[in-house]
């Protein structure tokens, strides 16, 4: 049937419900159907990020992903992150390390950063330009972002957050 | 790019989806992880009649060791495989070519199955199924049959599965404790499907080379296991001289593409290259 | 130039204010925006690069569910007759002087009769939702008579060529010179000449948010609003206004958050024109949002220059002439004139003394996207020709490519500098300050020294590695006319107001223009109310590009503030009973010297100035607290810098890693560090992405190759280096605050560092790189060629 799906599912710890027709990309309802605009969408191809969300506590590209497939599943978006308005860690390194310009990509650098660093707590330098270039920016050049996400490691590990 | 209408279809067990795929005769598609249907969707490069999503499965998604053959379920997410240790000990092949699989977002929800059924020619799993002879078990309205790698893929972004089939499990033979094995992958950017790539797994027995395996991703428009090349090794050894003999042998066997990107002359030279490379490592793993 | 002991923000890496929202994901994009009854616009876009467009039908697509209109261009051409000629004009003092012939090939809003590229709209459908849209979209029926394709401007300018603009005659729409000295001479009579062609890619901003529009016509006032991702709000306005005539009081354009701009989001595009009168028409806000398809295919394309340049040299390595003659591939449309072709020539003489020197460009249509500016907008195409020529010479001579630039370089004694041509704001171009020779060394330092690294080249070799260095300077123009405006206010809540037509991207405005208001009122940065990119707060603006907003807003903001000081302090002194002369502004409050319980709040001031009752303004002074000032530089000011690369190649696969990358950067005083370290290098990784990976291809059918991300390769964080940084600050005698522009500087000279490095890493294979992006498999044929074999 190509007719419209309820869709029920839980995003940053919300009950929410919807109804889409099956082709409506996941990125879309979440924007649209869900008024969560904080996750952004460069490409509808599934290479830049701008759209990475995490689904079931993992980072995903929500604009390759159907809507009709997060029924059932826990999704965070950057509107998640912080916790009553205090910024995450990862937040919080971003905004002192001059890790954003334009903002558009950041909502993929952050989940990718997060779901990366619970991965990999204690990462090289290496090893976070490998894991961010899963998300594209023509904006910062990437060093600061780098330079965020490793202060981010650190307080992170330091305070034992995740 | 919004994709086109389809028909909408989330069986609960395989054999709903196999009727389903049966009666669409070939209009339907498979969803697995999406990665590369839905970009395609996306552009209106694919307008499938139905999508059958194979997500609501249970059970399609599993790592297994028995008897010297690592099981793996079609819908076993590359990420999975990424952080298995049943992989890392008895595939180490595998292990390290998953890593050059895109980036950790695609890796979350891209499957074996789909992209083995994909087929993309630059996909680094084909190429790995192939070097390590595994089996492709496929399932249809007929029945369960199980396809050896060398028999699956049969040209661009095709198979030998039919209208009516879809794969439900790899198998791979646990790698020999002795086996020596790489992966030489040239792309522009980290996570790009591969303008070229060899994967190599080799066994020594004493001066001699017992087993040599080659295949190829990026290069022509299928992965192919460079038997004749292999032959050399497994006919001289692996010494410095036969491994550059291998890999000139590999270089001529090869049939490159051409596209905006790379000439087929230049796929040619890199198969030489990276055959030599590959070779080298593996070698000095043993 | 401010006080030092007052001078307490600029100069400091102040976070942004801007971070919050955008870290929270509560930015506001155009995509973002949703109105009441808000439709969908999608395009249809031409499948074929070159076509007389036979016939269309229609009435499938209009028929189809939740389809509000689909129109053609021919009907648009009915509906909306004539649209005002909008081509960016030079000023009359540079189009008096300079010998140029310029026409242009404006773009309808909606191809009608032809279609000139791949991805050109002719047919728009607006619909409930963007899914329904596309859907419509894909039932037009187009039928199409094919005209041969022109995809090469040396193609285009043959005399059997198909002409994309058939009312021109030909495919040559402008031609440029500027000559100073007498080049022919010095070419001839010069003991060493050396010439070469170099090409200078297509490649483009891509930046993560796409364009955007979003229009709503407001019946009650006879209003129209439009929200577009644009960089040129006050542009966007007077156009709309114009072609819909209507007042420009009537129409309010503004930009939300911008994700990016770079320059491609600098002009007047045929969506910014079009949403705004489907609004009007449909009585329906009317959203469109380009995505990355429609992006790749429409949104303005850069560089892509093809140079033949000669130059006379001494024993020496001294340049003594320069000729350049080259080819602009312009596309299917030219919106920007001559501007970014005569930024090319300006800049072709970079840092150095050359006395004769000649320059000639022809502009030539093609079935491309339009060719417009992107960060940079024709100085990497000069940086390439002119510091590919100094390494050559340096091979020619057997000198090392640094000594030449030495030799060459114009001295910080020499400054001013009178270049002998003008820039394209009609002025003469004179270097007003900067040490291009320390700039060298410093760079040459930061990646560990030119010696160091000539000794360790030299153990790679014989190791069978391939290191070399290269290097890129460039001079560049920045802070550009007309003018841009500053409306300072001060509130009765004590709080300031800036109001700008400056357009941010991302750069940091609302911080930097906080510092430096703050700076001028001795406030803090939180009590500076900023709004910018909004027609609405302010009469005039120009907009964002050129690397011009920080030099025009922080001089007009300086103005502004000083007549509305003048103000302020003749209020305070009727407050305060005692004279202007004895006040001084310190921490929100206008106070007398040296005596600290005598001071009134800024915003007791704002109140005393109200008009009416009660009003506490000595006579002869008018209410309100508020100044508009627009200020128009007296020309450009000059930034510069040097850029070092150092590579490692692999010969055998034609790979290559940036081991090291250095930038000595001069951009005068600096408001803010940590955002201009940001800016330089977010520039330099755009520019390695031009030297390595980006790259529209065409076919010879005009079919563009490159139509999506798997294609056309933006570098990620694993692809560039870490990037060392050093700054001089030469303040520029242009402006009250001294600084100098820097958005577009980083973009300049990777491409050229990088091919020059890749030279010197192949210099035992004397292999030449003039060509850009340099790519693996040529690295492997010039090794090929070179040695007869394959390795």
């Amino acid at each position: 049937m190509a007719e419209p799906i309820a869709i029920r599912l839980t995003v940053n710890g919300k009950p929410y419900e919807g109804r889409c027709e099956p082709r409506k990309l996941l990125s879309d309802f979440l924007r649209e159907d869900l008024g969560l605009t904080g996750t952004h969408v460069g490409c509808e191809h599934g290479i830049c990020g701008a759209c990475t969300i995490h689904f079931n506590g993992e980072a995903a590209r929500s604009c390759i992903m159907l809507a009709v497939q997060a029924d059932g599943a826990e999704l965070t978006t950057i509107e998640g992150l912080a916790n009553n308005g205090e910024f995450h860690p990862l937040q919080q390194a971003f905004h002192e390390n001059h890790g954003l310009q334009c903002g558009f990509c950041t909502p993929g650098m952050l989940m990718v950063a997060l779901d990366f660093l619970r991965l990999n707590p204690k990462p090289t330098e290496q090893e976070i330009r490998e894991a961010l270039s899963a998300v594209l920016c023509r904006c910062t050049g990437y060093r600061d972002i780098v330079r965020s996400v490793a202060a981010a490691a650190q307080k992170m590990r330091s305070s034992g957050s995740r | 790019m919004k994709p086109a209408k389809f028909e909408y279809h989330a069986p609960a067990t395989l054999e709903a989806a196999i009727a389903l795929l049966a009666q669409y005769q070939g209009e339907a598609r498979l969803l697995a992880g999406g990665q590369s249907l839905v970009p395609m969707m996306n552009f209106r490069l694919a307008a499938p009649s139905a999508i059958i999503d194979l997500n609501r499965i249970p059970d399609l998604g599993y790592i297994r060791a028995e008897a010297g053959t690592v099981r793996i379920g079609a819908m076993t997410r590359h990420r999975a495989i990424e952080f298995s240790p049943l992989v890392a000990q008895h595939l180490p092949l595998l292990a390290e070519a998953i890593k050059l699989v895109a980036h950790l977002p695609i890796r979350t929800r891209g499957t074996i199955g789909g992209s083995i059924a994909h087929a993309d020619p630059a996909a680094e799993l084909p190429m790995v199924l192939q070097a390590l002879e595994g089996e492709v078990v496929a399932r249809g309205t007929g029945g369960e049959r199980v396809i050896k790698a060398m028999d699956f893929f049969e040209g661009l972004m095709t198979t030998s599965l039919r209208n009516d089939e879809m794969i439900v499990e790899v198998r791979l033979r646990v790698m020999a404790k002795q086996a020596g094995w790489a992966v030489e992958e040239f792309a522009r950017r980290r996570g790009d499907f591969a303008i070229a790539a060899i994967a190599a797994v080799v066994e020594r027995a004493g001066e001699h080379c017992r087993k040599a395996r080659l295949a190829t991703a990026g290069i022509g428009e299928v992965s192919t296991r460079l038997t004749a090349a292999e032959e050399v090794l497994e006919r001289d050894g692996l010494s410095d001289t036969a491994i550059a003999a291998a890999a000139a042998k590999a270089a001529e066997l090869v049939s490159p593409l051409s596209d905006q990107q790379s000439s087929a002359e230049y796929r040619r030279h890199l198969t030489g290259v990276l055959t030599e490379r590959a070779l080298r490592r593996a070698r000095a793993l043993h | 130039m401010p006080d030092a002991a007052k001078t307490r923000h600029v100069g400091r890496s102040l976070l942004r204010r801007e971070d919050r929202r955008l870290l929270l994901g509560q930015g506001q994009y155009v995509a973002d925006l949703v109105l009441p009854r808000m439709l969908h616009a999608a395009f249809v876009r031409s499948p074929i690069a070159h076509a007389r467009i036979r016939a269309i039908d229609i009435s499938r697509a209009a028929a189809a569910p939740g389809v509000a209109l689909v129109l053609t261009g021919a009907e648009l051409a009915r509906l909306l007759p004539t649209i005002p000629d909008h081509q960016v004009v030079l000023p009359s003092k540079w189009r008096t002087t300079v010998r140029h012939h310029i026409l242009n090939p404006q773009q309808a809003l909606l191809a009608a009769d032809k279609v000139r590229h791949v991805g050109e709209a002719f047919v728009v459908v607006v619909a409930e939702t963007r899914y329904a849209a596309e859907d419509a979209a894909a039932l037009v029926e187009a039928e199409f008579d094919p005209l041969p394709a022109v995809v090469d401007p040396e193609q285009g300018m043959r005399p059997d060529a198909a002409i994309v603009h058939e009312q021109f005659g030909t495919n040559l729409i402008a031609e440029l010179s500027v000559a100073k000295g007498d080049v022919e001479e010095a070419l001839v009579s010069a003991p060493h000449r050396l010439k070469r062609r170099f090409h200078h890619h297509r490649y483009a901003a891509l930046p993560m948010e796409c364009r955007g529009v979003v229009s709503a016509y407001d019946a009650r006032s006879q209003s129209l609003t439009v929200w577009s991702a644009t960089q040129v709000v006050h542009w966007v306005r007077r156009e709309v206004a114009a072609t819909l005539a209507m007042p420009e009081a009537r129409v309010r354009c503004v930009a939300l958050d911008v994700g990016g701009g770079f320059g491609v989001k600098g002009h007047v595009y045929p969506e910014d024109l079009l949403i705004p009168f489907l609004a009007c028409k449909l009585s329906h806000p009317i959203k469109w949002i380009e995505d990355r398809h429609e992006h790749l295919m429409c949104s303005c394309h850069s560089r892509d220059q093809i140079h033949d340049a000669e130059i006379g040299f001494d024993n020496e390595g001294r340049i003594l002439a320069y000729r350049d003659r080259f080819l602009v591939d312009c596309g299917a449309f030219n919106p920007i004139g001559s501007g970014v072709v005569y930024n090319t020539i300006a800049h072709l003489i970079g840092p150095y003394r050359i006395d004769n020197f000649a320059a000639e460009a022809k502009v030539v249509s093609t079935n491309k996207v339009a060719n417009a500016p992107y960060r940079g907008a024709g100085r990497p195409e000069a940086a390439l020709v002119t510091e590919r020529m100094m390494d050559l010479v340096a091979g020619h001579l057997g000198l090392e490519p640094a000594e030449v630039r030495r030799r060459n370089m114009i001295r910080p004694h020499e400054m001013p500098y009178k270049l002998g041509i003008l820039y394209r704001d009609g002025e003469p171009i004179v270097y007003d300050g900067g040490d291009y020779p320390a700039a060298l060394e410093q760079a040459l330092a930061a990646v560990g020294g030119l010696a160091a690294f000539r000794e360790r080249q030299r153990q790679a070799r014989e190791e069978g590695r391939h290191l070399g260095i290269g290097i890129g300077c460039y001079t560049e123009g920045t802070g550009v006319g007309p003018f841009e405006g500053a409306t300072v206010r001060i509130e009765p809540s004590g709080k300031i107001v800036l109001a700008s037509g400056a357009c941010p991207q991302g750069q940091g405005m609302e911080t930097i223009f906080a510092q430096v208001v703050a700076d001028a009122w001795s406030v803090d940065p939180d009590d500076v109310v900023i709004s910018l990119a909004d027609t609405a707060a302010i009469p005039m603006g120009f907009g964002t590009i050129a690397s011009r907003s920080t030099v025009t807003l922080s001089a007009a903001i300086h103005h502004a503030s000083e007549r509305l000081r003048e103000k302020t302090f003749a209020i305070a002194a009727n407050l305060l009973e005692c004279g202007a002369g004895d006040l001084e502004l310190r921490d929100g409050m206008v106070g007398v010297k040296g005596v600290p319980d005598m001071a009134v709040p800024l915003g007791k001031v704002a109140q005393a100035a109200r008009p009416g009752w009660d009003h506490s303004r000595p006579p002869g002074i008018d209410a309100g607290l508020e100044e508009t000032y627009y200020w128009e530089p007296p020309t450009v000011t000059w930034s510069y810098a040097v850029h070092v690369a150092i590579v490692d190649v692999d010969i055998r696969t034609g790979g290559l890693k940036i081991e090291r990358y250095a930038v000595a950067h001069d951009c005068g005083v600096v408001v803010n560090p940590m955002l201009v370290e940001g800016q330089i290098i977010g520039g330099t990784v755009q520019g390695i992405g031009g030297g390595l990976f980006e790259r529209f291809a065409y076919d010879s059918d005009g079919q563009l190759l490159t139509g999506s991300l798997m294609d056309y390769m933006v570098p990620t964080a694993s692809d560039v280096p870490d990037i060392a940084l050093a700054h001089q600050h030469s303040p520029s005698p242009l402006n009250p605050l001294g600084v100098k522009g820097l958005g577009e500087g980083g973009a300049i000279a990777p491409p050229v560092a990088i091919a020059n490095a890749v030279a010197d890493a192949l210099a035992p294979f004397k292999a030449e790189f003039n060509v850009t992006p340099v790519l693996p498999e040529q690295i492997v044929a010039a090794v090929k060629q070179a040695t007869g074999r394959t390795s």
